[in-house]
């Protein structure tokens, strides 16, 4: 800790215009209520993921009501607000998508993990009422769109365990940014 | 008729406006999932008006009350910490000039489009316009971190805001201990509601969405979490077969603002001038041809160049009055040198997203008439 303090006052002291590392004792030790009530995200390993399970066919009905509307019956989405969110169109398996900018993503040709489906879902969505899902219905509309993009059976249900186990099937093709700059264009 | 100047003028005023004559607008297109273009053509320097900074939005603009709004920084910390507006103002300040770029600039450029072409139609607004540069006035993160014990084992970070979609974006931790920045001041003012009012994160360099606005939460942890916004988007599909992730830093790019479209020109002197940039620094050098690509020459660059910034290049033209294309190309200090929309296409596909930052160039009819040239 005090050779962490005197490297971090050295540091400030080469820098003619930066202050010198301190503890200001500026803000409110966080609650753990507090933290709770905004830590809701939902990470590739599971972590995160809330109780609570869902089917297939729970999330079907919650997307006709609850979706439908914007991304239309089956998921096919009305671009370009509203992306297509279903489907696994033959010219568009195999991850082509740099050669033809007209093939649409899906969840089920493109997302590389399922708990996105979740965590996206839980906070932004409806669009007009995000929030409003419980954490059933979230795993049941994720259910859904996994098996509408036939990535887990019909007839599968959800919870945490399962679905942190879900491989989505082109989550090796997402590379690390190899751009560095230089004379290289990559 | 009387002369205006001989009549007494209007009093003082509270808030200042434009002259009624200078109609400059972004181009709004009223969705809250949508963007709005810097109108570049219009501009002088190298400042955007913070009225003109172009937006890009997720679920709208939300209503935040900065009394209540709270930063909450959690996580692989030793003292999870919630900070109010007036917190984060009393730590040690910083203003830095930057530039913010979505990373989706200039894909209708890019595009072919009906005609297997950009669209000559386009203006420097609609061929480049989501992209400002900005005074910021805020607090590293950096010290932030350090104030709540920011545990060695921490190697990313979420960074979440506060609108309907609580977009969250992950971030290396080396990159939020380098120069990134919690700001509330842009241009001197409080930041405007559309740039995140009353907190965002400044990411200098990196790609517009890393930027989050309305900042509300900041989770120190081990391994990104995937969110939509690095994995459905904001990822980059390759020839390959292969999509890039975390693809954060902007390329250099350049393009001339004048002559542009729609503009009509005479022949005889002018300067032609225009805006560069890089995520990697200090641009070094912007090329200008007056020949279709024929010849370049070097323009001159508006001192001082700084860093992750725009910079506005110049040079006299003398126009004969015969047809010909216009370009600009920009070199930063990595010795990257901006590529043509052919090179980028052979590189990439023509079906890749983001990163769009190809040459641009102008084609200036005998008539005078300047048209937009894509298909460099």
């Amino acid at each position: 800790m005090v050779a962490s303090a005197i490297a971090a006052a050295c540091r400030g002291a080469k820098e003619p215009g930066r202050e010198p590392s301190r503890h200001y004792g500026l803000g409110h030790t966080a609650s753990v209520a507090e933290i709770a009530e905004r830590d809701i995200d939902a990470g590739p390993d599971g972590a995160g993921l809330p109780a609570g399970n869902g089917t297939v066919a729970q999330g079907g009905t919650i997307f006709t009501q609850k979706c439908a509307s914007c991304h239309g019956a089956n998921g096919e989405g009305r671009p370009p607000m509203y992306p297509a969110l279903v489907g696994r169109d033959p010219s568009a398996e195999n991850f082509v998508f740099g050669r033809n900018p007209n093939l649409k993503r899906t969840i089920g040709n493109y997302w590389p993990y399922a708990t996105t489906v979740f965590d996206y879902v839980r906070r932004a969505m409806p669009q007009t009422a995000p929030g409003s899902l419980t954490n059933d219905e979230l795993y049941a509309v994720t259910a859904y769109l996994l098996a509408a993009n036939q990535v887990i059976p019909t007839d599968a249900s959800l919870d945490a365990h399962s679905l942190a186990a879900v491989k989505m099937p082109y989550v090796t093709r997402f590379v690390p940014d190899n751009r560095r700059g230089g004379p290289e264009v990559k | 008729m009387s002369d205006p100047i001989r009549l007494l003028g209007a009093p003082t005023s509270a808030v200042g406006g434009r002259a009624a004559v200078v109609q400059t607008a972004r181009t709004p297109t009223g969705d809250v999932v949508g963007s709005s273009l810097t109108p570049l053509q219009d501009l002088s320097g190298t400042i955007t008006p913070a009225d003109l900074h172009f937006e890009r939005h997720h679920a709208g603009v939300p209503a935040i009350d900065p009394a209540h709004h709270t930063l909450l920084i959690h996580g692989l910390v030793d003292r999870p910490t919630s900070f109010s507006v007036d917190d984060i103002k009393r730590f040690p300040r910083v203003t830095r000039i930057h530039f913010i770029e979505c990373s989706g600039n200039g894909e209708l450029a890019f595009r072919g489009g009906v005609f297997g072409t950009p669209n000559p139609g386009l203006t420097p607004q609609r061929v480049a316009g989501l992209t400002g540069n900005s005074e910021w006035t805020g607090v590293t993160l950096r010290v932030l971190l350090e104030e709540v014990g920011a545990k060695p084992d921490g190697t990313w970070l979420l960074a979440e805001g506060g609108d309907a979609c609580l977009l969250a974006r992950s971030i290396p931790i080396a990159k939020a201990m380098d120069d990134t920045l919690v700001v509330w001041a842009q241009n001197g003012e409080p930041i405007r509601p559309e740039q995140g009012f009353p907190l965002r994160l400044l990411l200098p360099g990196w790609e517009g969405s890393t930027n989050v606005k309305w900042l509300r939460r900041i989770e120190l942890g081990t391994r990104p979490w995937m969110t939509r916004w690095e994995t459905a988007t904001y990822t980059d599909p390759l020839l390959d077969g292969t999509a890039r992730q975390f693809a954060f830093e902007m390329d250099a790019r350049s393009i001339i603002t004048s002559p542009a479209h729609p503009e009509t020109i005479t022949s005889g002197w002018r300067e032609i001038t225009g805006l560069a940039w890089t995520g990697r620094g200090k641009i070094t050098r912007v090329e200008i041809s007056t020949d279709a690509g024929h010849t370049w020459s070097n323009a001159r660059l508006q001192e001082p160049v700084l860093s992750k910034a725009h910079v506005r290049f110049t040079q006299m033209w003398q126009w004969d009055g015969h047809e010909t294309i216009l370009m600009s190309r920009a070199t930063d200090e990595t010795g990257y040198v901006q590529p043509t929309r052919a090179e980028l296409i052979r590189i990439r596909g023509p079906g890749t997203l983001y990163h769009w930052n190809p040459i641009y160039g102008w084609k200036v009819a005998a008539n005078g008439r300047v048209f937009f040239h894509g298909a460099t």
